[in-house]
């Protein structure tokens, strides 16, 4: 018990201290100007959502004919017509069901945040508080692999895969994700990490806890609002993802993503039934989003606050 | 502090669990979802012959994959035309279809896992992986008999690359057609022109009839990243037609310039009718309104009655809107593009071709399938909603479901047709996927003169 309480005057003050700085940025964003600005820029930030959201709902000639724009004027008229005809058509109109491709993109995506965030936190704690040697070497190189453009390293790792026989399969994806991902997952858990006093870690030290011990029940807890933001992040690239899945994946691994993008047809005829697909496709980011937005924001200040 | 990150953890693994739990629903439904994954099957197979695959020896559990461009809902009428062969064989075929195929397709031959059949859907793309890749194998002598027996000697060249012959073509699109309103045309008093000065008279006579937006044409080249494609047919059209099949070879390879006097006429041509504000562009705007309106759309003013004409390929007839009927009597049909007299019958061609990759005797036996007669046939009976045609000379026209698809093959297989393929799929793809389309969409969205873009596009060529 007595250790806790001396945590208490260490937490508060970052705490106090966020709250101040909101009070300022408050006081500077309550003028008139601002307020007006966040509004006008909130709209027009909003306007090409709401028009894809209505065009989705709009049947195929109008959609060809006429802007999205026009259903207000039709509407007010009385003329407005809706149909949920595209969504029909973008979920059930080919032998191959949605479904399935739903279910491949949370087949795919799951692992693909769970694993880089795995090995990242364990390399990140590796990084931060184990003194080996050549250490900021290593860590400088990590970070640096950040700079390697994904697309040169499609066909390389292709072949790697092809020659070690997992072509095909779900591990593809999840190892691509997995490596795309980990040197910024490890710089950003890296950077919390370190961000945790000292004195806590040397006093679980001092109380006999081994790394193992001070990960789990030191770092871990302390870190829920790095990981959730990062897991986003993650979840919302892989989800979105559709060159990798393209490249590395086949038949059997294609997501949501991929289904989608054929929506259109092979001339690219049926562009009329796309809005429709986004907007399937973007249920689950925006629930994931949504649900998990506070640590979201928590996420970003922590590393706002660090520099 | 501590009590409230715990309760988070708890709602975020609550969270995760119910996520996982929806992920299992879902996944049950997928399952029985396998079970049902039949293919349209109220659709009457085509018999053929099976003993011609008996030569490969029993390929019985085999599977050969197939990667392509066709993605639903052509993938569909695509699929169930392999099913004569897969019940003669038992061969599985597998089907990949991607709209990306293009790029896809030499990554996975460079990483070392390619397909066993590509349907590649130019012949510019069939040259690239020869050239630089060494990746598709010579066409076994199984299929070089099929198409010597079934195609036109100038189809087998475009599967040909420096005297090897590769890829044996599949499934033809005819360009040389107009879109117009039969039913417009009879109220009018108006005929179907038979010769180029009949259309340009017709045109003439059209434009000086007709009042407010409503035009003799109405043309879209507007195509996302291939904006300018449908132009490119325009011009090639008109340079079969003005400077003849032989002049087109040379200006495709390359011999005469592409700003040649003979080209530039050609281009003057198209100019006449596309360039005239009070030609086009038929309830859609006017001359720069061509670069701007979606090539899938651009005929639709043919159905308000705002426009006469459209010239399109014969796939456009899948391109109306749902519950348009296309036929001699009905809402929209085609005529063949006029030549300078009724002797010569120049066609603007384009097409698929199947390359192999291994040679395993079950890819043989379906490469042969799909050159040979059967397939075509199979098919066109598989393809109840038309919109499909070959060039394959074994087809039966009987067995293609709609009028247009007969006008179609029988353009293409009327002895006095000399068919040109898509000259653009033949140019290298710094013009014929870059400079020609940009080139085009300037010369309407821009007014640039035609001698402008024409050099401009020769200063490109590699």
């Amino acid at each position: 018990m007595t250790t806790t309480t001396p945590q208490v005057p260490t937490v508060r003050p970052p705490a106090s201290g966020i709250g101040s700085r909101a009070r300022k940025a408050r006081k500077a964003l309550t003028s008139p100007w601002a307020s007006t600005l966040a509004i006008v820029i909130a709209v027009l930030w909003t306007v090409p959502t709401v028009g894809l959201l209505v065009t989705s709902f709009r049947p195929e000639l109008d959609i060809r004919t006429s802007g999205w724009w026009t259903v207000f004027g039709d509407a007010f008229a009385g003329e407005g017509v809706f149909s949920l005809r595209n969504y029909e058509t973008a979920l059930y109109g080919s032998s191959t069901n949605m479904i399935e491709f739903f279910v491949n993109s949370f087949v795919v995506t799951l692992p693909a945040v769970f694993i880089p965030i795995t090995i990242a936190l364990l390399a990140a704690y590796g990084f931060a508080w184990i003194d080996f040697k050549g250490r900021d070497i290593l860590f400088i190189a990590v970070f640096a692999l950040q700079v390697v453009p994904i697309q040169i390293t499609l066909v390389p790792l292709l072949s790697a895969y092809v020659d070690l026989g997992i072509n095909g399969t779900f591990w593809t994806i999840w190892l691509s994700h997995s490596i795309f991902a980990l040197p910024l997952a490890i710089f950003l858990l890296h950077n919390f990490m370190k961000d945790v006093p000292r004195s806590l870690v040397e006093a679980a030290r001092v109380d006999g806890a081994g790394h193992v011990k001070i990960f789990f029940q030191v770092m871990m807890p302390l870190l829920t609002p790095a990981i959730a933001a990062f897991a986003i992040f993650q979840f919302l690239w892989v989800w979105n993802d559709l060159l990798v899945a393209l490249v590395m994946g086949d038949l059997r691994t294609f997501p949501l993503t991929v289904r989608i993008a054929e929506l259109a047809g092979s001339r690219g005829g049926d562009w009329h039934v796309l809005s429709a697909g986004a907007f399937i496709s973007m249920v689950v980011p925006v629930i994931v989003f949504l649900a998990l937005q506070r640590y979201f924001v928590r996420g970003m200040l922590a590393g706002a606050v660090k520099g | 502090m501590r009590i409230q990150k715990f309760g988070g953890r708890r709602r975020g693994l609550a969270l995760a669990a119910g996520v996982a739990s929806t992920a299992l629903v879902l996944g049950a439904c997928a399952d029985t979802e396998d079970g049902s994954g039949g293919d349209g099957g109220d659709v009457e197979a085509f018999e053929i012959d099976c003993s011609a695959y008996e030569e490969f020896g029993d390929l019985e559990g085999t599977t050969v994959s197939v990667y392509t461009t066709i993605v639903e809902p052509e993938a569909e009428t695509q699929q169930a035309s392999y099913e004569p062969f897969e019940e003669c064989t038992g061969v599985e075929v597998e089907y990949e279809a991607s709209r990306e195929m293009e790029a896809q397709l030499p990554v996975r031959v460079q990483a070392g896992n390619p397909p066993d059949i590509a349907i590649l859907p130019q012949p510019g793309l069939l040259n690239t992986l020869v050239t630089e890749y060494d990746a598709v194998l010579p066409a076994p002598e199984s299929v070089e008999a099929n198409v010597d027996e079934f195609w036109e000697p100038v189809w087998k060249e475009y599967g040909t690359v420096d005297g090897t012959f590769y890829a044996a073509p599949l499934g033809s699109n005819v360009k040389s057609f107009v879109w117009y309103s039969p039913s417009m045309f009879a109220d009018a008093g108006y005929e179907v022109p038979e010769t180029w000065d009949d259309l340009l008279t017709l045109t003439e006579t059209i434009a000086g009839e007709t009042e407010g937006a409503a035009k003799p044409w109405c043309a879209g080249i507007e195509s996302g990243d291939a904006t300018g494609w449908p132009a490119t047919d325009w011009i090639e059209d008109m340079v079969l037609r003005s400077a003849g099949p032989d002049v087109y070879d040379q200006w495709v390879n390359h011999e005469i310039p592409f700003d040649d006097p003979a080209i530039v006429e050609s281009f003057d041509m198209a100019g006449e009718i596309l360039k005239n504000p009070d030609y086009v562009n038929g309830g859609l705007g006017g001359v720069d309104s061509i670069a701007t309106a979606s090539w899938t759309d651009a005929g639709y003013p043919i159905l308000e009655g705002n426009c006469w004409m459209h010239r399109a390929a014969n796939f456009y007839a899948t391109q109306w809107p749902e519950g348009t009927e296309v036929g001699p009597e009905g809402d929209v049909y085609a005529f063949y593009l006029p030549a300078e007299t009724t002797d010569e019958k120049p066609v603007l061609v384009a097409g698929e071709f199947i390359a192999a990759f291994t040679d395993r005797p079950e890819v043989e036996a379906f490469q042969t399938y799909l050159s040979s007669s059967d397939w075509a046939n199979a098919k066109a009976v598989a393809t109840p909603a038309g919109g499909w045609v070959s060039a394959n000379l074994g087809l039966d026209p009987e067995n293609l479901a709609t009028d247009f698809d007969q006008l179609t093959v029988e353009t293409l297989q009327d002895p006095a047709t000399v068919s040109r393929f898509d000259g653009s799929d033949l140019m290298p793809a710094a013009v014929g996927t870059d400079s020609f389309w940009s080139g085009m969409t300037e010369w309407f969205a821009s007014d640039r003169s035609t001698e402008r873009v024409t050099s401009d596009i020769e200063q490109s060529w590699p």
